[in-house]
């Protein structure tokens, strides 16, 4: 039988080759050479997609943003080197939608994280009704994140009859500029309930790596369960907790469709987000200049933030934790 | 079996009872409104006072938008699963089985795709597309669901294919079944279940998009149902479309709902293999 099987992870990926590996560098086989360039047209089409719809917009929209590029204007297409990007940083509109954008990520990461491990531990240890729990969690993973927004928004806001304001006898629209702190509510609650279930299975998936024997040993040692779960549970799920972490604030920080059909209901609208603004900017002002610019501004923020969590992570990448 | 006492088992139900109302309430209450009778609809009562499939029928009456964009909706979502699935398992094929430099590299570029944000492709892709004739066109939908597709894709079924014992071909072939033979009663069977999973999860993720569909088209000719439930109006001018909005939310959760109840297994599986395993 023969070892050439790479059954291997991606961690030990660049290791020589078990077998052929371990008896030194040989110049490369016929069939080494073969599998080679098996594997590479394989990825070929996959990697051809996404560079084509990937990688050149990302390149197009950098050049763009060093362009005084408005559609409504084509003739006054010019160079102008990082004016985009001063427009941008000293508008306070950037701030302010960055800051509405943080306060989402933050709270609505932050309610799910303990949301999350508590459903997580259900599905985990309950007694009885895991399958159901499972199944039933996984609904508004599914929902479609813009059916989610409008049964918030509908179940909160006065003008369409939401039942909320009727139960709480309130008279003024909960969604509405005037209320702007029940607005962010709305968003984070929204977002909270579409995603707390891919937050709970990341870490089913983490909880599922603590051996039994352990929790078990620490009982008999006479640890409470708050005990063993901080000082068992949490320390050996980190790096499962990392990932969801990463996977959940990168995804908040991208925030559209909920605080855009939420944001632009009522009078006098506005839960402007980052992408809301790019958005605003590229498709309603047509300025590809300005708005490229936004867009590469959160490009290099989504960047920063996956940084500072693989930094969080250590030597183990993300997808190899 | 050690015993159960009768607080943890009450416990656990009144557990699971909250976890049933923090995920269903939602979603009853959508349904409930799609039910409410034009009249009642602003009414603010939970349980509708006039019961009527008045917004149904509205939906689905031939001048409402609400129709193409769900055809739009399920050939676009259909299509780009299909593509995805078919590059992705090539690609995941050759990175869990294959030894070639590069592997990694690629892994590593499609994390960094998944991570990406898509509004930052959406000026661009706006301004190729109406010089390429792309705008509001299924092509101009599909292509772009692909490139954030297929990460998912390969990391899902990398992390599938790797479970694979391969072995079990070459045995095949020792028992003298030829290299197809081998790969197709052998292989095929065992990567089912993975592919179906990673098909299943692309499908919702493009049945789910907002950012794409409402950048990149604008009328019934590529607009899925997400967009066009944005830009709902009422029957007439004087009535507001909530009603409609409810009944097409209804209409389009009930393919995720049917998913979810007969695959619930393998979503979870495919979830946390894409996510923590790959």
């Amino acid at each position: 039988m023969s070892t050439n099987v790479p059954t291997q992870t991606g961690a030990i990926a660049e290791a020589p080759q078990r077998g052929l590996g371990r008896r030194g560098r040989k110049p490369i086989s016929d069939r080494a050479k073969a599998e080679r360039k098996l594997g590479w047209m394989l990825c070929a089409p996959a990697v051809v997609v996404m560079i084509a719809v990937t990688a050149y917009p990302i390149g197009y929209s950098f050049y763009l943003s060093l362009l005084r590029a408005d559609l409504r204007f084509p003739d006054q297409r010019e160079f102008i080197g990082l004016d985009n990007y001063v427009t941008v940083l000293t508008s306070s509109l950037w701030w302010s939608d960055f800051a509405h954008t943080m306060i989402i990520m933050v709270i609505s990461v932050s309610i799910e994280l303990v949301l999350g491990m508590l459903l997580a531990l259900i599905m985990h240890r309950a007694l009885f009704g895991r399958g159901l729990v499972r199944t039933v969690s996984l609904i508004p993973y599914g929902i479609v994140t813009v059916v989610a927004a409008y049964a918030f928004l509908l179940a909160f806001s006065t003008p369409s009859g939401g039942f909320i304001p009727h139960w709480l006898g309130i008279e003024h629209d909960l969604v509405d500029q005037g209320h702007p702190v029940t607005s962010f509510l709305v968003v984070i609650l929204a977002e909270v309930w579409k995603t707390t279930p891919f937050m709970a299975l990341l870490l089913l998936a983490g909880l599922a790596l603590v051996p039994d024997e352990l929790l078990e040993a620490a009982r008999v040692d006479g640890a409470t369960a708050w005990q063993r779960f901080w000082r068992i549970t949490v320390p050996l799920m980190k790096p499962a907790i990392l990932v969801a972490l990463l996977f959940r604030t990168l995804d908040a920080f991208r925030i559209f469709d909920s605080a855009y059909i939420i944001g632009q209901n009522g009078t006098n609208p506005k839960i402007e987000t980052v992408s809301i603004l790019g958005y605003n900017q590229l498709l309603n002002r047509l300025n590809l200049g300005l708005g490229s610019a936004v867009s590469v501004l959160i490009f290099i923020c989504v960047m920063i933030i996956a940084l500072i969590f693989i930094k969080g992570l250590g030597t183990s990448r993300p997808g190899e934790g | 079996m050690r015993r159960w006492s009768t607080d943890r088992i009450l416990g656990w139900a009144a557990a699971d009872f909250v976890v049933l109302v923090f995920a269903l309430f939602p979603v009853l209450w959508i349904v409930m409104l799609s039910f409410k009778s034009p009249a009642t609809v602003t009414d603010g009562s939970f349980i509708p006072n006039e019961w009527s499939t008045e917004n149904y029928s509205s939906i689905f009456n031939g001048n409402s938008p609400f129709l193409d964009a769900l055809r739009n909706s399920f050939g676009i979502a259909a299509i780009a699963t299909v593509i995805a699935v078919v590059l992705a398992s090539m690609a995941a094929y050759a990175i869990a089985r294959l030894n070639f430099p590069g592997k990694a590299i690629m892994l590593g570029a499609a994390l960094m795709i998944a991570m990406f944000p898509p509004i930052s492709i959406v000026g661009p892709l706006y301004n190729m597309w109406r010089n390429l004739g792309l705008y509001d066109t299924w092509p101009g939908l599909i292509i772009p669901y692909l490139t954030f597709a297929l990460p998912l894709a390969i990391y899902t079924l990398t992390a599938f294919f790797r479970e694979i014992p391969w072995e079990l071909e070459q045995a095949a072939q020792v028992d003298g079944a030829t290299p197809f033979q081998a790969f197709r009663k052998i292989i095929v069977p065992l990567a089912a279940p993975g592919v179906a999973t990673t098909a299943i999860l692309v499908f919702i993720f493009c049945w789910n998009d907002f950012v794409f569909a409402v950048s990149l088209t604008s009328t019934s000719a590529a607009q899925t149902v997400p967009a066009a439930l944005s830009q709902f109006t009422g029957v007439s001018q004087f009535t507001a479309p909530y009603g409609s909005i409810a009944a097409a939310a209804v209409i389009v959760t009930i393919p995720i709902i049917i998913l979810v109840l007969f695959f619930q297994r393998r979503i979870v599986a495919g979830l946390t293999a894409g996510a923590v395993k790959g």
